[in-house]
């Protein structure tokens, strides 16, 4: 087992590696003196020669590659540009944020698209088939605004069931918090359970297709265990790889989601940032999503082993 | 020599068309295929034709009809400031294929482009380019797009740009597997024997028998660059105000509540287009005879 952890990160480091590097690009692509975008207009000619002797941009790029994520590493973000807030105190309110939206929205697709996949799987063009293959193929094309505006328009101002935007911290008031992140996570999850759904009704098909499911059945095995313990743990193996190579879209939902339901969090840093030319805030919450994404990879491939009796460790 | 080669270039002419014609049949009969198509059709009829489509100017303001419902004068009701939604689709059309197809052009272009220079070259600049395209492939769609907006600013070129890099590693990924698996093919090496340069061979030889299954990835990625792109508007990192777009329209119908034709309409165009481009995509797929995309 350790060894398969090992050679998990071992390959994803070079991945993390390049990606960081990509971020921390951002200075240097910037058009013109990167110090305008740290510090400002305003900034003094001392100051702008104090941020580039600590930002080292006089040494070679690897070498300010190192300090950068030294930096980092130690949790020193920089400051934002219009607020002069440390941007570790920013990402510390905003991951929860975005971290609950897209936990919840993987909750719904496994409450919901599992199961839901299941009995179409059961009943072969059935309506329960039918209505599955529909919604994965509308679920897909599905912008997510467009989904949330929709959610907002029934579920908040027509039948007055959810408040339609605003956030309370989950600490705070976790009856609230959840009542307020409801409609999001569903915007973010449409897709991703529109997916779950059809993935889970293949595997099942073919899982049930099987000569170990026909011998199990022979003996005599309830229908139930058969479905449960034999079918569905071997079936549910796709399902995990197509919800971890779907956490790239889930995150592009969320961001565009917090935008719709006003929640603070990591996207609506990143959309605030471009708006307001604040790079630093930028750049620490994209690296926070990418290093995230890559961390649920690895959790992905390794869940496989939970999963995969036949995968040796 | 020249008389024993034009019965083989013939040969080769009429299996090449034939293989046209029999994709083509397919495609015909591929009911989901050609349902996107005809989709696809009719809103590239609306972006070519809108000025005489349209009822109404669709920057033309009208104070005597702000918020109106849909009527007779008005099939998909008005806007905030009196502008005609119908019209403003139509003309978003034009403005949405655009941006999608100049994306998908360039992406296909530059990573068409690293993936031929990667798979044929090889070596260390393989390994270099291929590291830096994997290194683009782990962050989100949207968010890499953001990052590069975040970088060039904010306006309709650069969300264009923002939406080429953010498709390059997937064409150059494409393209590099393929070219590898030509590469060491019989009429690469007869090319090569002949004493054709590698230019030559990427472009003339290669390119050819790479290009169906760009073609397919390039249409299958066309719902996901269509909804990137209306992301992007719907922030307002697309097109400026004047100019409608859907997602810009989806933005602002999110101040006016109360009127429902505001967010149904441009919603539902994004939607069917998206749908569109994907079941097309995937016709094409079946009619070409290419494993690519999911």
């Amino acid at each position: 087992m350790i060894r398969h952890v090992a050679r998990r990160v071992v390959y994803l480091l070079p991945i993390a590696v390049m990606t960081s590097f990509l971020v921390f690009s951002m200075l240097l692509l910037l058009p013109g003196d990167p110090t305008f975008a740290l510090l400002g207009e305003t900034a003094t000619l001392q100051e702008r020669a104090a941020l580039r002797t600590k930002l080292g941009f006089d040494q070679a790029i690897p070498v300010q590659y190192a300090r950068w994520v030294g930096h980092m590493a130690t949790g020193d973000f920089g400051r934002s540009l219009r607020t002069q807030e440390p941007v570790a105190d920013m990402l510390a309110a905003r991951v929860p944020v975005t971290l609950e939206l897209t936990v919840l929205a993987v909750l719904l697709a496994v409450v919901i698209g599992v199961p839901g996949g299941i009995i179409a799987s059961l009943k072969r063009n059935g309506w329960a088939d039918l209505f599955v293959s529909f919604f994965a193929m509308g679920g897909m094309a599905l912008p997510y605004f467009w989904a949330g505006i929709l959610l907002i328009r029934l579920f908040a101002l027509k039948l007055d069931w959810l408040p339609p935007s605003g956030f309370v911290p989950l600490a705070q008031d976790p009856v609230a918090n959840l009542k307020l992140m409801i409609l999001p996570s569903v915007t973010v999850g449409i897709s991703l359970v529109a997916l779950v759904m059809r993935q889970t009704r293949t595997s099942m098909l073919e899982v049930l297709s099987q000569d170990y499911i026909r011998t199990a059945r022979a003996k005599g095995v309830s229908r139930t265990r058969l479905l449960v313990r034999h079918a569905l743990q071997n079936a549910l193996i796709p399902v995990v790889t197509v919800i971890g190579l779907q956490m790239g879209t889930l995150v592009s939902g969320a961001v565009v989601t917090e935008t719709i339901f006003s929640l603070p969090g990591l996207g609506r840093m990143v959309v605030e940032g471009i708006f307001t030319r604040d790079l630093a805030p930028v750049q620490a919450a994209i690296l926070v999503i990418v290093i995230g994404v890559i961390l649920v990879n690895l959790l992905t491939d390794l869940s496989y082993a939970a999963l995969d009796r036949r995968i040796k460790l | 020599m020249s008389q024993s080669l034009a019965p083989a270039l013939a040969i080769r002419e009429t299996r090449s068309e034939s293989r046209f014609v029999t994709a083509a049949r397919r495609l015909l009969h591929h009911r989901a295929g050609m349902c996107g198509l005809t989709v696809i059709l009719v809103i590239v009829i609306c972006a070519a034709f809108a000025p005489w489509l349209a009822p109404y100017d669709p920057a033309e303001i009208d104070y005597d009809a702000m918020i109106a419902p849909p009527s007779w004068l008005h099939p998909l009701g008005t806007d905030e400031i009196g502008r005609d939604i119908l019209s403003r689709v139509i003309f978003g059309a034009r403005v949405s294929l655009q941006i999608v197809f100049v994306a998908i052009v360039l992406s296909l272009l530059v990573g068409g482009a690293i993936g031929l220079a990667s798979g044929y070259v090889g070596g260390r600049t393989d390994n270099v380019l291929m590291r830096l395209m994997d290194g683009l492939l782990a962050f989100p769609l949207l968010v890499l797009a953001l990052g590069v907006i975040a970088v060039l600013g904010p306006d309709l070129i650069n969300a264009i740009i923002a939406l080429a890099v953010v498709n390059v590693p997937g064409f150059a990924r494409l393209v590099r597997g393929q070219v590898l698996s030509v590469r060491e093919r019989d009429f690469v090496q007869a090319a090569r024997a002949t004493g054709a340069g590698h230019l030559r061979i990427m472009v003339v030889h290669v390119w050819p028998s790479v290009a169906g299954n760009v073609i397919v990835y390039a249409s299958l990625r066309a719902s996901a660059v269509l909804i990137t792109e209306s992301s992007l508007a719907f922030l307002g990192l697309g097109a400026t105000p004047p100019t409608p777009t859907w997602g810009q329209m989806l933005a602002t119908a999110m101040e006016y509540w109360s009127a429902w034709w505001m967010s149904i309409f441009p919603g539902l165009a994004i939607f069917f287009a998206a749908l569109a481009f994907n079941f097309f995509g995937d016709g094409l797929r079946d009619a070409l005879d290419v494993r690519i995309g999911e």
